[in-house]
């Protein structure tokens, strides 16, 4: 017994890096699982509240870009209006959205990163507002992401930069479904796996969400097709998407809710089994 | 004694907040940043207790995850750097660190240089090593290992003359 005692004084340097290692270790790994929840994020009141009074002074910056950007949004979302009043029910936007209904929350970026192998981003809306886990997040040009963990006044969020990241998109033009993944190379492309090769597919067709996941509605759009080849075993493309959003500069977002996510994911569960 | 717990409490403050505020957004070329906030490691007083030591280097290092939202990478490069530091002190400096009369405002620029280079270099690999933490892209590992390091040495052997107490 006096030994033991006598090896762990002698060695108590070595044995408690030992430790602190490991635990950095697990929190490494932890980090590289999808939707681990994590003990160490920054959706907390200490870096959340830094960010967000440095983000206070950075919006000014970017006013005049973020304006436009809104307004674009805005003629957008009128001349839907106006051109729905003439048809008055079904046209191709509202049949998408019609059946499930879903809640937009508007929220801004406190902190957006897009360099790393595995970008996380803070938005300044939390569980107060809330937003859960598995919520999805657009911009008004397209996807950003999937809600992480949430704290009271803050969140973060799994950027589609992000190489854990796989959500499921499809080829406007003729339904075929793949998954989205990012090679980590460039923050404008993004990648769009298992399209069979019997899709016909041609440069500059729409790449939207599939809808198949309960976290997206249906044809959000993501981006255009940059170049495609097929995999090493010739039976599934693999598509460079351009990105319709630009992920170096995101500021206003909103935050999906699946009002019937539940039910659907019960129901699924339930089938599968 | 006072004066030095104010001075590294004060520098680990403003290292963390450069490096979260302004060093992690740089993305030079795409993709460099600098990672200077581990000038608080290199620079912590010689005479030290270890076991403090090692448990604020990974205090250190969990500040900048928590920030950057990346587990725990920079909490494991930093607790190794100031495990292995009386090493990397010994083979640079020689037989000035065991007279353990040594300061670092007094040293030779040389071996200086070759401290902050092994030290830094062991702590971008680690550093790489997890956030990729894939194996076949070494070469991507190494390639960011390279050019970090030599935007973080410039910057580290700048401020250090920057801030050099000598009148």
């Amino acid at each position: 017994m006096q030994q033991i005692i006598n090896f762990i004084i002698r060695n108590k340097s070595f044995l408690l890096y030992l430790l602190l290692f490991s635990i950095a270790l697990v929190f490494t790994i932890q980090s590289h699982s999808y939707h681990k929840s994590r003990f160490i994020n920054s959706a907390n009141f200490l870096s959340g509240g830094i960010y967000k009074s440095v983000n206070d002074i950075n919006e000014y910056v970017n006013l005049k870009t973020q304006n436009l950007i809104l307004q674009e949004e805005n003629s957008e979302l009128r001349s839907l209006m106006f051109s729905q009043s003439d048809t008055i029910n079904h046209t191709f936007i509202d049949s998408t959205y019609s059946g499930i209904s879903y809640k937009f929350t508007p929220a801004v970026v406190l902190k957006n990163s897009y360099s790393l192998n595995n970008n996380i981003l803070l938005i300044n809306k939390g569980s107060k507002d809330s937003i859960q886990q598995d919520f999805g997040v657009i911009s008004s040009k397209g996807l950003v992401g999937i809600i992480d963990n949430t704290s009271n006044k803050y969140a973060t969020v799994i950027s589609i930069l992000n190489t854990n990241s796989r959500i499921s998109a499809k080829l406007k033009k003729s339904n075929h479904f793949g998954s989205l993944v990012w090679n980590a190379k460039s923050p404008r492309f993004i990648q769009l796996t298992e399209i069979p090769k019997i899709a016909s597919i041609q440069k500059g067709d729409t790449i939207v969400t599939s809808g198949r996941s309960t976290i997206f509605p249906k044809n959000i759009p993501i981006g255009t097709i940059e170049s495609f080849q097929l995999d090493t075993a010739k039976n599934y493309y693999t598509i460079h998407v351009q990105l319709f959003n630009d992920m170096t500069s995101i500021e206003h977002v909103y935050v999906i809710e699946n009002k019937d996510a539940e039910e659907l994911n019960t129901l699924i569960n339930s089938t599968n089994e | 004694m006072n004066s030095i717990i104010f001075t590294h409490t004060f520098r680990f403050i403003i290292l963390v907040l450069l490096q979260v505020l302004v060093l992690n957004y740089i993305n030079f070329l795409g993709y460099i940043n600098p990672y200077l906030y581990i000038l608080f490691i290199l620079l912590y007083p010689l005479k030290n207790n270890r076991v403090v030591f090692i448990l604020l280097s990974f205090f250190l290092g969990l500040t900048i995850d928590m920030f950057s939202d990346s587990g725990g990478v920079h909490a494991a490069a930093a607790v190794s750097i100031a495990f292995i530091r009386p090493f990397v002190l010994k083979f640079s400096f020689g037989a000035v660190y065991d007279h353990q009369t040594m300061k670092f405002s007094n040293v030779e620029f040389g071996s200086k240089l070759t401290y902050f280079t092994i030290m830094i270099l062991i702590h971008h690999f680690i550093l790489f090593s997890l956030e990729i933490f894939n194996l076949f892209k070494i070469i991507l590992i190494l390639q960011n290992t390279l050019f970090s390091s030599i935007f973080t040495i410039i910057l580290c052997v700048l401020a250090t003359i920057i801030f050099s107490r000598r009148t």
